[in-house]
């Protein structure tokens, strides 16, 4: 019997890239899991928590917890949600004894997908195939809140015809940080294009991230400069054949 | 809405020449740190600052005891300590004792403290000359301006600026060579070193079991301004307290190497009182004023007291993208960076500049190269709740907050959360490829995203409803 | 002054009472590795020539002498009164001033002096670290004036670095109100990043281990 999976897919992915929410479905039923997709779901309160609402957050966090409190496993295809979820939803709920178990308990069933695919199902070659020439950006809250670093690039390492070339300063923000992009637009946009130089620079055609957040970052500025450059979800790699 | 803090980061950002001084200024300090902190270089990094972080933890928790023991120490070593409450206090003290033994030029070594009370400024007002003997604060003094950053305080100046500033202030031939400009500093800060009569320095830590002061420098004005006068001054905040000498084997080798790399800086003083009896040269006299300023409102927080662990290494500034951009002078207050956004808030209230928690992309690199481990971008969330409550008692900003509510009423109702989707979904622009560079009406976040970079359009279908058409 | 009320604020703010005890501070941390004094040698002369100081691994006290009079060649120098310096006969070499016990005298001595020698109570092998202590023997300006400095060390004093210093001298503040860790020349970057040596201390540094 195919072990279960719940698919925590972020509102930013069901909204505005549901190819990568697809990919992710595409990769572990391949590996043979149940995908299950809990229908109630809406969004993690990054946004609201992030933005001071710590009430609106609070909301929106009780309502995830009720929608996964059976899962055994949820996987997310983002290192901000999955890290909202982990470290932060202790913090939103420090006042509320029950759902503090409940959040405490979630805790160590929340896999953002690389770890997932790496810690859980114990895989690193997923029989892709992309011939391209991609880098890799570290989103931060994946990096510094999840230790993902490795792991995308052992992934990435098994594609098929994927040549992976590290670009300087792989490690620095794309400058999204949530509504710091539309509240000081400016050093956002600034620390965009540092990165876009920084990809530039290493002459490939396809940048690659666990986070969509960031990718919609990247992207935004790399079709604002009119450069070819595309991005892609580490699911949306690992999906291709 | 623009506030100062808005406009003063719109022109840094629009001064080409400023962020490649910054850029390049702070980039070499990363590399630095980077190469001094190489696993086969320093092995036991990670264990220092868990070491580190443990014993500034102990001490802040325990101030009061070390405090005592401190002053204790310090008076057995036959100097004095004064207690200060606030800026006006520190300079009615030095002016005071100023008087008393008729002093009337103070050489001054680098001090953030000191600038935090706006020392200098205190007493010129009161005809005491006191010169900044730090090259970069010398500069920066000359200027009139604050300084930029942590540890290099001029970083923002070019040499044409301060050969503009020599031959204006001091009256020089014109210089550009910077070599030459440092010689043209060294004579004229000399003359001020041998004739001062009061020293006043800062303290990179204070130690407990001994009473003593101790100062990290790489010039030697740190030395000269506390070894050539007859009566020399330490001011430091009330949180540079250590235990114990033997402590500074784990604080030294990562003040240094957070800073700028460095192993141990040229110059490391450890001074405890005035000289002794059979002591050729040295101080007469010696005080350590001991200041509050706030930092007891700080500790009185327990999440955010940690703030205080802070050893003033500039690692957080180098390493922030958004400092990086922004620079040292769109702060609101004198100390800059990730520490100086979560200090300002907590010393000067969240009022004064609401922006500046939200200032940050929360990263995190800040908390990564930290040396005692504060939890730079935690903080910043705990600040930003306190703005919105602020906010909220006030009634100011209440189209966001009422913005946040709605959103957080659809995001509990999955179906009206499906149905919103769907109408924006209907209502985006498709764009070129699935990206928008402009819309016919925009205002607001959407303008703010848009003047930056393009904008994805909402997908045609959701990955939802893509989900039930499997 | 104020050190009742900002003593007050502080146990306030901890939620702890007047004369309150203290749990156990964290365990000093000192790591001595054992290090072989040649070992120890090369890597001191190493790590200040990386610094761009000078250094000399002298024969014996002739040997040492014999550089130090190099290096002085004829101009004023100021030496300290460490007995180092007078078993190698650097005090006695002509243009030495030495002996000089009254501040003033010895300030305006350094402040004229092309060159500063003292010896050294401690070195520290890892970071390239000369430690001198204030005392009869030792004064602050000798080596901080005088824009070329000469420390004379000797080979026993050589430790492996700051926590071997640490654990021989876990007091320092008992011994003497100045000890001071001086590691190459005085420099600055402050202006454009670019490096100038000799700010205000001396700028050209030469250590003679002996």
């Amino acid at each position: 019997m195919a072990a279960r999976v719940s698919l925590f897919v972020t509102c930013i992915v069901d909204q505005l890239f549901p190819k990568v929410g697809m990919a992710v479905v595409d990769v572990l039923e391949r590996l043979g899991y149940q995908v299950h997709f809990p229908e109630q779901q809406t969004c993690c309160g990054q946004p609201a928590f992030n933005s001071g609402y710590r009430e609106e957050a609070r909301q929106v966090a009780r309502h995830f917890l009720k929608v996964f409190s059976d899962a055994d496993y949820i996987v997310v295809p983002s290192g901000s949600c999955t890290s909202m979820i982990t470290h932060h939803f202790s913090d939103i709920f420090k006042k509320e004894p029950e759902s503090l178990e409940q959040a405490r308990a979630i805790e160590s069933r929340v896999f953002e997908f690389s770890r997932f695919l790496l810690g859980v199902a114990k895989v690193e070659d997923v029989g892709a195939r992309l011939e391209q020439v991609v880098t890799y950006h570290d989103s931060c809250h994946a990096l510094r809140e999840l230790g993902v670093k490795d792991g995308p690039r052992r992934l990435l390492g098994h594609v098929r015809g994927l040549e992976l070339r590290e670009m300087d300063a792989a490690e620095e923000c794309c400058g999204f940080g949530g509504t710091f992009s539309v509240k000081f637009p400016e050093v956002s946009g600034g620390m965009a294009r540092t990165k876009i130089d920084s990809i530039v620079r290493t002459g490939v055609s396809t940048v690659v991230s666990v986070d969509s957040s960031c990718l919609m970052q990247l992207q935004g500025a790399l079709s604002r400069a009119g450069l070819p450059v595309r991005t892609m979800h580490l699911a949306e790699v690992l999906a291709s054949r | 809405m623009s506030t100062l803090f808005d406009e003063k980061i719109h022109d840094t950002l629009a001064d080409p020449k400023l962020q490649l001084a910054i850029y390049k200024a702070t980039g070499r300090l990363i590399e630095e740190r980077r190469k001094a902190i190489e696993p086969d270089i320093c092995p036991d990094y990670q264990e220092l600052r868990t070491q580190a972080n443990a014993v500034k933890r102990h001490t802040i928790e325990h101030l009061d005891y070390y405090l005592e023991e401190f002053a204790r120490n310090v008076e057995a070593h036959g100097g004095k300590v004064i207690f200060c409450r606030d800026a006006e206090e520190v300079s009615d003290f030095v002016l005071s004792l100023a008087k008393e033994r008729r002093a009337e030029l103070i050489v001054k070594s680098k001090s953030m403290t000191t600038e935090e009370i706006d020392l200098n400024e205190r007493l010129e007002h009161h005809h005491l000359e006191s010169v900044e003997t730090d090259l970069g604060e010398y500069i920066i003094q000359l200027a009139h301006e604050r300084p930029y950053h942590i540890v290099a305080p001029a970083l923002h100046k070019t040499r044409e600026q301060v050969a503009d500033l020599l031959t204006g202030k001091l009256g020089v031939p014109r210089e550009t060579v910077i070599e030459k400009q440092t010689m043209i500093a060294r004579a004229v800060l000399r003359e001020k070193f041998l004739a001062a009569d009061i020293g006043i320095s800062g303290a990179n830590f204070l130690v407990a079991d001994s009473g003593a002061v101790v100062l990290v420098e790489n010039e030697g004005n740190a030395r000269l301004t506390t070894s050539a006068p007859k009566i020399h001054i330490a001011v430091a905040g009330i949180e540079k307290l250590i235990p114990r000498a033997q402590d500074l084997a784990v604080f030294l080798k990562l003040l240094g190497r957070s800073a700028t790399g460095q192993w141990l800086t040229v110059y490391t003083s450890f001074l405890s009182g005035p000289r002794r009896k059979d002591e050729i040269d040295g101080p007469e006299e010696f005080y350590v004023v001991l200041l509050d300023n706030g930092r007891t409102k700080v500790l009185a927080d327990r999440e955010k007291r940690q703030s205080l662990y802070c050893i003033r290494c500039g690692a957080c500034l180098n390493h922030c993208p958004v400092y990086r951009k922004i620079g040292g002078h769109s702060f609101p207050w004198v100390y800059s960076g990730p520490i100086g956004a979560i200090l300002t808030p907590q010393f000067l209230g969240v009022r004064h500049e609401p922006g500046l928690p939200f200032a940050s992309s929360l990263c995190g690199a800040c908390a990564e190269v930290c040396p005692v481990k504060i939890d730079i971008p935690q903080i910043l969330l705990d600040l930003r709740s306190e703005v919105k409550k602020a906010e909220t008692r006030e009634g100011t900003n209440r189209l966001e907050r009422l913005a946040f509510r709605v959103w957080a009423w659809v995001m509990r109702h999955p179906r009206i959360y499906e149905v919103a989707g769907m109408a924006a979904a209907a209502l985006a622009p498709s764009g070129d490829g699935g990206w928008v560079r402009s819309v016919p009406v925009s205002a607001g976040p959407l303008r703010a995203w848009l003047s930056q970079r393009d904008l994805p359009s909402v997908a045609p279908k959701s990955f939802r409803q893509m989900w039930r058409e499997r | 002054m104020s050190r009742e009320t900002v003593l007050h604020k502080v146990r306030t703010a901890l939620g702890r009472s007047v004369g309150q005890p203290i749990e156990e501070p964290p365990p000093v941390r000192l790591r001595i590795p054992e290090i072989d004094i040649e070992v120890r040698i090369a890597s001191f002369r190493t790590r200040i020539e990386a610094l761009a100081g000078k250094t000399h691994a002298a024969r014996s006290v002739e040997d040492a002498l014999e550089y130090t009079t190099g290096i002085i060649a004829g101009r004023i120098a100021v030496a300290s009164n460490a007995p180092i310096l007078r078993e190698c006969g650097i005090t006695a070499l002509p243009g030495v001033r030495t002996g000089v016990t009254d501040r003033d005298e010895l300030r305006a001595l350094c402040a004229a002096a092309a060159v500063g020698i003292t010896g050294a109570d401690y070195a520290l092998a890892d970071t390239g670290t000369l430690v001198l202590l204030s005392s009869r023997r030792e004064a602050r300006m000798i080596s901080l004036l005088p824009p070329v400095y000469i420390a004379v060390v000797k080979r026993e004093c050589l430790l492996t670095g700051l926590d071997e210093l640490l654990a021989v001298l876990p007091r320092p503040a008992e011994q003497t109100s100045s000890m001071v860790l001086i590691t190459g020349p005085s420099r600055t970057a402050d202006i454009e990043q670019i490096l100038v040596r000799g700010v205000h201390g001396p700028g050209e540094i030469h250590v003679v281990v002996v």
